[in-house]
Parts: structure tokens; C-alpha cells; sequence
């Protein structure tokens, strides 16, 4: 009697990446595939390193802030907020309440225009490209309003080290009313049309599922961590600038639906939730708004002369509409350069979350999952090692890497 | 509505496009010799949108208030200013400015302001409109 034959079954692998039609940035995915099934996946960072740190560190603060703004074009005032903050918790400068509001009203602002244009990306990952003209159709609203308020549309150049640049005044009030009406008006057709629609329903709920669990074990931050139903923002937990003052609370998908399931359709409730928060901060700030000073210390030589001074560290955290992100600065007293500067963005902490997500899933759904976490890729990568003599990149190991970190942290303690 | 797009997509199709047609409606093969034709009075220009008040563009500089004090060439981030230290003024090398107007803050002598001019591109960095002295 012969044993019966066994059939063996192998998955294959799928790299996508770094470089792919689907992908916005350079990143590196590696699947196991089986069938149209994701078992495995990993994702390899370091395509596009920029080396923004280390310009930074050769450059003074007031440099720095418009280096920062270009870390991400999106969160052109989270990066500069954290690291305004990490510069006046190092240095001991304060600012004027009146500057506290208008920070609240820019970096609010920003998040409008981030989570709607994330929404046009994500209905366009699942390719239905007439809601991203939709959407986009309503975010080129707030950006000529931030056109309005700060001169530019994209990198805003309003944040300054005590304080902010632009004014806010009584004329500008209507115009900045009537977007935000335009909004409140337009929310209930965004909320039918990614809530509501068919489609939306097939390709997202049920998908990419993040449970509570992992969520907290990778310490996923922003829309992708509160979706899975963990309390958690920065500008809630410690209130920074005017957020202590205003009615804010935390965005959890259950708010709407009663429940919580963490996968892609609870991340686009949440998302939409925000910007209807935003514009509810915006208003209180216009209302609470004190008159008053825009900046400490108006003049930047005397400014600077006082960094310069300054032997100390700091950090500054601030919910960028990803997420937390956190910058730290050291000073060693005899330079304004600072002796380091170290960015943690979002996304750095939403990585993680990717596996546990995209595990199990079909490979059509990788944009979409992939997507939902409003990754930003450039913001994120740190560090690059190229092997001079025969330029190859090579990877360090745990032990390495442990040991070169521990010499770092000695360094800068000393 | 299950399908909640098809509304408003008929509907579009029938609205007057949002893009302001700037130069003019149909890209002209040659954006020079189209210039010298509305100049002739031969084509028209479509205006572009107007710029809001405090808009940032091309940098104004104030030569005769410039005192050279260099004050604006330690705060640009883009190493965008050079000193002429002879002359004790400035020049401005606009294809290096981003346009953050932090030299303007910075100027005791309020000499450099920011125009609403923003047709700067040009295949030369270095030519007569990008550098402003
Ligand atoms: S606007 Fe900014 S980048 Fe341009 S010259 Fe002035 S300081 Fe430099
Ligand atoms: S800061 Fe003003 S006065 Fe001083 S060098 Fe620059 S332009 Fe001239």
C-alpha cells in the first residue's frame, strides 16, 4: 500500500517599492503571498533620506524653522511648532497669549487642509477619482484662506521663536468666517458620500483592522490610534498653547457609530470628525482672542544672542494632524547652532502598525491600507548607510546599532 | 443614495470650469512670441488670479536705505543674500529665495519689502529678473 502523496503549498514573495506607480514616496514593502492573501509583510525604510538634522545642526533657530517647514510640505506647521517649542522650552522663552491663539488657528487650519486632502487620497487609492476632485474641490478653500492669513499656500512661514508672524485682524474675521461656513455647509455631502456611499463600505470597513491591543503595544499615534479607540492627543492630554482653553476632546469612532472597530472605515470617520473639530477650535479662538502682543521679543539679533547663551536641552511635542511629533534640541552654550537636533515625525510611529493591518488582507488592498495611516515617508527617514568604498548600503545589526546609540546618548550628555 | 457620485459628476458636467485659463485659453507653442503678439494687440491675455493682500513675491530692495548692516544674511535659511562689502549694500539671488520674508522682518531700515510680482521662472538662475541688487 503506498502513503498517498502530499501536496506541498509555498507562498511567493512580492516586493513593492521603492520606487512603484502606487506608491506617493519611496518605501519598500516585502509580502508573502498566498493566492491573492497577504501572510507576511515588511517594510524597509531609509529610500530618501535627506539629511535635514544635520543641516539643521549648522544653521540657527530662526533658520531652522523654515528647514523644519520643509520636513513635510503637509505638516508645514507641526514640524515648525515642535521645534519652536522644544527651542523655548530649552531656552526659557515664553509667548504672548494673543500669539498662543493664532498658533491654535494656524496649526487647526493645517489639519483641515491635511485630513481633506488625505480623504481625496484615500478615495483615490481605492479609485473612485471623482470624490478626490470632490474633496479637493473643498480643500482648495481653506488653502486660499491660508493664502489669506499667511502669504503663501503651502509652507506658511508664520511660526517664529516666542510668538508668531502674522496678525489676524478685525478684516480679515469675514473671510475666514465664510470658509468655515462653506465647510459646515459642505460637511453633511463629504460625511453621505464617504460614509454613506456603497463603495466606500465595501472597500473599507471590515479592512485593515488595527486592534486596540496592538495599537497600544506599537504605540501607534494621531487618526490611526484614536480609530482603533485609544484615547490619546497631545493637545488633549497636555494642553500646550491656547488648547487648554478651548472645549476639545478626544475623536474616537464611537462618537458617530457607537463602536469600534479599527479598520479603514473608522480611520475616515475619524478623520472626518477632526475637521468638523478643527473648525469648531478655529471659531472658539476667534471668539476668545485676546488683543495683544505677536511676538516676545521682537528683535531677532537679541533674540538670537540669548540661544546663544543657552546650555540646555528641550522638547517640543505637538499633535500634527498624524499624529504626535516630537522634536528635541540641545544647546551647548557657546554657539546658536544647535549641538543636536533629533525630529521624531508621525509617521515614524505609524509604521509599525502596517503589519498587524495589512496581514490577511487581499493585495488590492494594500494602497488603501497602506494609505490609511497618511503615511509621509520623507518626514520619517533617519538615517541611510552607504559603504563609501564600493557604495553599497549596508545594514547594522541590533548590537551595532544598540552600541552606537548608547555612544550617541553619552555624547550629547556630557 | 447607495451610489452617491452620479448626481453630483452629470451635474458637473454641465458647470463652467473652475481653472482660470491663464495666458490664454489653448497653451501657446511659444509663450514669447505670444507676449510680443498681445503686446501688437493681436491675442488676448487671460489675467491670472489676483494676488491677496500680503501675498509673498519677488523681493523690493531699497538701496539707498540699506545701511549694510548684514543683519538679513544671518537669519535668510537659504544663504540667499551676499554681502558686497565694498559698496556696504546687498544682492538677492531670487532662484535660492524661498520666500519667507524673514529678511524682511529682520531690517532695521524696513529696505527690503515683498511685491505681489510671482512670474519668476526663467531657464537662467542667474538672469537680470532673479537677482535683485
Ligand atoms: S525671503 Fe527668506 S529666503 Fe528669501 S532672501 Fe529673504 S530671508 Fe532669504
Ligand atoms: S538688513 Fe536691511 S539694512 Fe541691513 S544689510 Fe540687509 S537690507 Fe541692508
Amino acid at each position: 500500500m503506498t502513503k498517498k502523496e502530499e501536496t506541498t503549498k509555498t507562498t511567493y514573495q512580492l516586493p513593492i517599492g521603492p520606487i512603484h506607480p502606487a506608491l506617493k514616496e519611496p518605501v519598500m514593502f516585502e509580502f508573502e503571498i498566498d493566492g491573492e492573501r497577504i501572510v507576511d509583510a515588511d517594510v524597509i525604510l531609509g529610500d530618501i533620506h535627506r539629511a535635514i538634522e544635520w543641516a539643521g545642526m549648522r544653521r540657527n533657530p530662526i533658520q531652522i524653522i523654515y528647514l523644519a517647514e520643509r520636513i513635510c510640505g503637509i505638516c508645514s506647521i507641526s514640524h515648525p511648532i515642535a521645534f519652536i517649542r522644544a527651542v523655548e522650552n530649552a531656552c526659557d522663552i515664553g509667548s504672548p497669549e494673543r500669539a498662543e491663539y493664532l498658533r491654535v488657528i494656524q496649526a487647526e487650519l493645517e489639519r483641515i487642509c491635511s485630513h481633506m486632502l488625505w480623504a481625496g487620497v484615500a478615495a483615490h487609492e481605492i479609485g473612485f477619482d471623482s470624490v478626490l476632485f470632490l474633496t479637493w474641490q473643498m480643500r482648495e478653500k481653506a488653502l486660499d484662506l491660508t493664502e489669506y492669513l499667511t502669504g503663501n499656500r503651502i509652507t506658511k512661514g508664520v511660526m517664529t521663536i516666542g510668538g508668531i508672524r502674522r496678525d489676524i485682524t478685525k478684516d480679515q474675521i469675514p473671510k475666514i468666517n465664510e470658509t468655515l461656513n462653506y465647510f459646515k455647509d459642505n460637511f453633511e455631502k463629504l460625511r453621505h458620500v464617504f460614509l454613506d456611499d456603497k463603495t466606500f463600505q465595501l472597500r473599507s470597513q471590515g479592512v485593515g483592522i488595527l486592534t486596540k491591543e496592538d495599537a497600544l503595544k506599537l504605540c501607534a499615534v494621531g487618526p490611526t490610534t484614536r480609530a482603533s479607540g485609544i484615547k490619546k492627543d497631545v493637545r488633549v492630554d497636555q494642553p500646550y498653547f491656547a488648547y487648554g482653553d478651548l472645549d476639545i476632546d478626544y475623536i474616537t469612532p464611537d462618537i458617530l457609530t457607537g463602536e469600534v472597530n479599527g479598520d479603514v472605515y473608522d480611520r475616515i470617520i475619524v478623520r472626518l470628525l477632526e475637521v468638523k473639530q478643527s473648525i469648531g477650535l478655529i471659531e472658539q479662538c476667534i471668539d476668545k482672542m485676546p488683543e495683544g502682543d505677536l511676538v516676545s521679543e521682537p528683535k531677532i539679533p537679541k533674540l538670537l544672542a540669548q540661544i546663544k547663551k543657552t546650555k540646555a536641552e528641550g522638547i517640543g511635542r505637538h499633535e500634527a494632524p498624524r499624529g504626535e511629533c516630537v522634536h528635541y534640541v540641545k544647546f551647548n552654550g557657546d554657539s546658536e547652532h544647535p549641538y543636536t537636533w533629533k525630529v521624531r515625525a508621525s509617521t515614524y510611529a505609524n509604521i509599525l502598525p502596517w503589519i498587524p493591518m495589512l496581514k490577511g488582507e487581499q493585495i488590492a488592498d494594500i494602497p488603501i491600507v497602506a494609505a490609511s495611516t497618511d503615511p509621509c515617508m520623507s518626514c520619517t527617514n533617519r538615517v541611510a548607510i552607504v559603504d563609501n568604498d564600493n557604495h553599497k548600503k549596508y545594514e547594522l545589526d541590533k548590537e551595532q546599532l544598540h552600541q552606537l546609540s548608547v555612544e550617541k546618548t553619552r555624547r550629547l550628555m556630557r | 443614495m447607495r451610489f452617491s457620485m452620479i448626481l453630483p459628476v452629470f451635474k458637473q458636467m454641465f458647470k463652467k470650469p473652475w481653472t482660470n485659463k491663464f495666458p490664454a485659453k489653448y497653451q501657446p507653442s511659444s509663450t514669447t512670441k505670444f507676449l510680443t503678439d498681445v503686446e501688437a494687440g493681436k491675442a488676448k491675455l487671460i489675467l491670472p488670479i489676483e494676488t491677496p493682500e500680503g501675498f509673498r513675491g519677488k523681493i523690493t530692495y531699497d538701496k539707498e536705505a540699506c545701511i549694510g548692516c548684514n543683519l538679513c544674511i544671518k537669519v535668510c535659511p537659504c544663504g540667499a543674500i551676499e554681502a558686497k562689502p565694498k559698496e556696504k549694500k546687498i544682492k538677492i539671488y531670487l532662484s535660492r529665495c524661498c520666500f519667507c520674508s524673514q529678511c524682511n522682518d529682520i531690517c532695521p531700515k524696513d529696505c527690503l519689502k515683498m511685491s505681489n510680482e510671482f512670474l519668476l521662472a526663467d531657464t537662467d538662475p542667474y538672469s537680470k529678473d532673479l537677482i535683485v541688487e
